[in-house]
């Protein structure tokens, strides 16, 4: 009886071998939206022109290995346009019988070319856009977040915080609307976390050059003046979304304490000296196909595009519904350089995944936190959570 | 000149009457191999294992010590009697895990970074063979009667089954997220492959041709232990096939599983981010290394208790013993 069933499992995984004759060509594209911006505040913080096109490169030569043993192919078309040529962009992509997307754009952007992409049953990848909006009352049920909401950037923060019993918190936020957002999700952490914002303050966005030959002398003067007489605090926690301000907070307070958010301890999904968990494998992967090290939207790219892979293997399929389906069900699981597994939120297409805390040099910590409990996983302590999300698109 | 003298004084160490056996521990951040007897489960030695020292196995014969020097691009090789180091073989880049035929000529090599397992000469130091697997490759098995040598590659998530005959893949078969080891039984009829993110280990049946065939999933539950947590690693299985324990990394326990119902029967508690296992060779005792409490746990197999724990040098990652 034991040989019988035997026999008929052999037979079943040989029907697997020889299925992957069943050639599957998956193609799918990167379209990334270029918004007018001014410099950023660092050199090291200048976008490469093929930020997020790198990591698609290197998903096609993963995932391409892997397909090598199974009979897949992959191909990924990447497009960079102005804001005003995305719509046509997406038009040409789906003319092309392309039906997985990964979009790097904002949350308008991103919305609008979602619902049209939904009109011909193609499924998106955010890999860009953090608003927690949009895995809230604005979710899409073709639109899967592989990028973190700022909610789940600003809880890492405020876990590690309360775990380093950092409880009172100068908050500063900048005046542009991504500032705020970003400022409101470090508010919720606080709340949700037992921290205190003792006191907050606004630092105006007044345009301009952000970098002059001598910008520190002015910075190192007015700075100071800008963070004096604040309330006792134990960290600043720094909103600045649109990158002019915080990373100039480190050593020009008034009272010496450490800054986190935006400026300082910064979190990240990933960043070119992270090791740890075979890490190293995949930067030198990064790094030789690209001669650059990574940044976040690369690996967000790469990991919408493995989370395409990895399913594709499992499905032996390319259908967009398939692919999305077994995303979000119990099945799918990913191992993404963290530790664990990464896996999706199936009440609005978040995928949760270990945030890293990074100081410019090393990972300093990773969130979420020992201690901080979920009935579900410890990974949605951070981010909305499902009796929160007023998402009914996955219902 | 200090070189000579310890030597010298490693020589008159084993010249002591006791012949017990001795554990080799590699520690992947302290660079060094600790040498523990185990008889009397005390340190003997450490001494330089080179850059980042992980795989750790000694020849058939007992006589040469090789070590995965992860960083240096090589496996160094050390006289298991004297310490002493031999000439270094080539292994590609970054070597991790590696495996040996029972003639000891032939050395199979995981390069994590180059998508390949390396196929080394042990005698003449130079490369056989160069095979593309998937993408990561760790895990390396060979069959007892030497015909497959298994890899595992841990993004894209197969065993791959490795002719020895012509270097060519014959199978492979899909298993969970990052797959870390595989480990035939001693009769050849059975692999086990473990999968770190996962939390599973894969069960294969082994044809008398060496094809495979799942007959089963070992998982994990610790109470009070998140599942997250048990990421099986290294896998052991006793010579007549009845026990099988797995490391369990951040879950600092190892499992012991019947081979026959493919039940686990206990968790054994050892030191913290347990990695992999190796038994002595009477296989009375089975040790296990722990990466983040720096010590390795001494397991009675018999009786499936930790009996006691050995401090060894800084994040010890594999162990080899010999009589």
């Amino acid at each position: 009886m034991l040989k019988h069933a035997q026999a008929l499992l052999a037979s079943l995984i040989f029907c697997i071998w020889a299925g992957s004759a069943l050639a599957v060509d998956v193609r799918a594209a990167v379209l990334r939206v270029d918004y007018p911006t001014l410099l950023p505040v660092s050199r090291h913080d200048l976008r490469a022109e093929d930020i997020g096109f790198a990591g698609a490169a290197l998903a096609d030569e993963d995932n391409g290995t892997t397909g090598s043993f199974m009979g897949h192919t992959y191909e990924t078309l990447t497009r960079a346009v102005p804001p005003e040529g995305a719509d046509a962009a997406l038009e040409e992509l789906l003319e092309e019988g392309i039906r997985l997307i990964v979009v790097q754009a904002g949350a308008e952007d991103l919305l609008r070319l979602s619902d049209r992409a939904a009109e011909d049953g193609a499924l998106v990848l955010n890999a860009a856009a953090p608003d927690t909006d949009l895995r809230d009352d604005q979710c899409r049920a073709n639109l899967l977040h592989i990028a973190p909401s700022n909610q789940m950037m600003a809880d890492a923060v405020a876990q590690f915080a309360v775990w380093k019993k950092w409880g009172d918190w100068l908050l500063i936020e900048g005046s542009n609307p991504a500032d705020m957002a970003l400022g409101a999700a470090f508010r919720r952490a606080a709340a949700k976390y037992g921290a205190e914002i003792v006191e907050e303050r606004t630092f105006e966005d007044t345009g301009g050059s952000r970098r002059t030959d001598s910008g520190h002398v002015l910075v190192q003067r007015q700075l100071p003046t800008f963070m004096q007489g604040a309330e006792d605090h134990d960290i600043v926690i720094a909103a600045d979304a649109t990158d002019y301000f915080a990373n100039y907070l480190p050593y020009h307070l008034w009272t010496p304490r450490p800054v986190m958010g935006s400026g300082g301890l910064k979190p990240v999904t990933m960043h070119g000296a992270h090791e740890a968990w075979g890490a190293t494998q995949f930067q030198t992967r990064f790094e030789e196909l690209t001669r650059r090290t990574v940044a976040p939207e690369d690996y967000n790219v790469w990991l919408a595009l493995r989370v395409v892979g990895e399913t594709v293997t499992r499905t032996s399929s390319a259908e967009p519904e398939v692919i999305r389906d077994y995303a979000l069900s119990d099945a799918f699981e990913l191992a993404a350089f963290k530790g664990q597994k990464v896996t999706f939120r199936q009440w609005n297409g978040q995928m949760r995944q270990p945030i890293l805390l990074y100081d410019g040099r090393i990972t300093v910590s990773v969130s979420p936190q020992e201690g901080f409990l979920h009935q579900r996983s410890p990974l949605d302590t951070m981010g909305l959570d499902q009796p929160e999300s007023q998402c009914t698109a996955f219902n | 000149m200090k070189t000579l003298l310890l030597s010298t004084a490693l020589v008159a160490l084993s010249l002591s009457p006791a012949l017990a056996g001795k554990a080799f521990i590699s520690n992947e951040r302290g660079n060094t191999i600790t040498v523990v007897d185990t008889d009397t489960w005390e340190v003997l030695t450490e001494f330089d294992g080179g850059n980042r020292p992980r795989g750790i196995i000694v020849s058939p014969d007992g006589k040469k010590l090789y070590v995965c020097a992860s960083d240096d691009n090589l496996v160094r090789v050390f006289d298991t009697e004297t310490y002493e180091e031999l000439p270094s073989l080539p292994s590609g880049p970054d070597p991790e895990l590696f495996t040996i035929e029972e003639s000891g000529t032939r050395l199979y090599i995981a390069n994590e970074d180059d998508n390949l397992v390396t196929v080394t000469d042990t005698n003449t130091r130079e490369v056989l063979a160069e095979v593309p697997v998937g993408v990561e490759p760790e895990g390396m098995g060979i069959s007892p009667d030497g015909k497959f040598v298994v890899n595992t590659s841990e993004t894209t998530n197969m065993a791959h089954f490795i002719s020895t005959e012509d270097y060519k893949i014959k199978y492979n078969v899909l298993v969970d997220q990052r797959p870390r080891y595989a480990q035939y039984t001693a009769d050849g009829t059975r692999l086990y492959v473990s999968s770190e993110i996962g939390g599973t280990v894969t069960v294969m049946d082994i044809a008398e041709d060496g094809a495979p065939t799942v007959v089963g999933k070992l998982t994990f539950e610790v109470p009070n232990v998140q599942p997250e947590w048990l990421q099986p690693v290294g896998v052991k299985v006793t010579e007549d096939g009845s026990r099988v324990f797995v490391a369990l990394g951040p879950a600092n326990r190892v499992a012991v599983v019947d081979g026959e119902s493919l039940e686990v029967l206990d968790y054994i508690l050892v030191g913290q981010r347990v990695w992999q296992l190796d038994f002595t060779p009477d296989q009375k005792y089975l040790l296990s290394t722990n990466g983040n409490s720096n010590d390795i746990t001494v397991i009675d197999v018999a009786a499936e208790k930790a009996i006691r724990s050995v401090q060894v040098g800084q994040a010890p990652w594999g162990v080899a013993i010999i009589d």
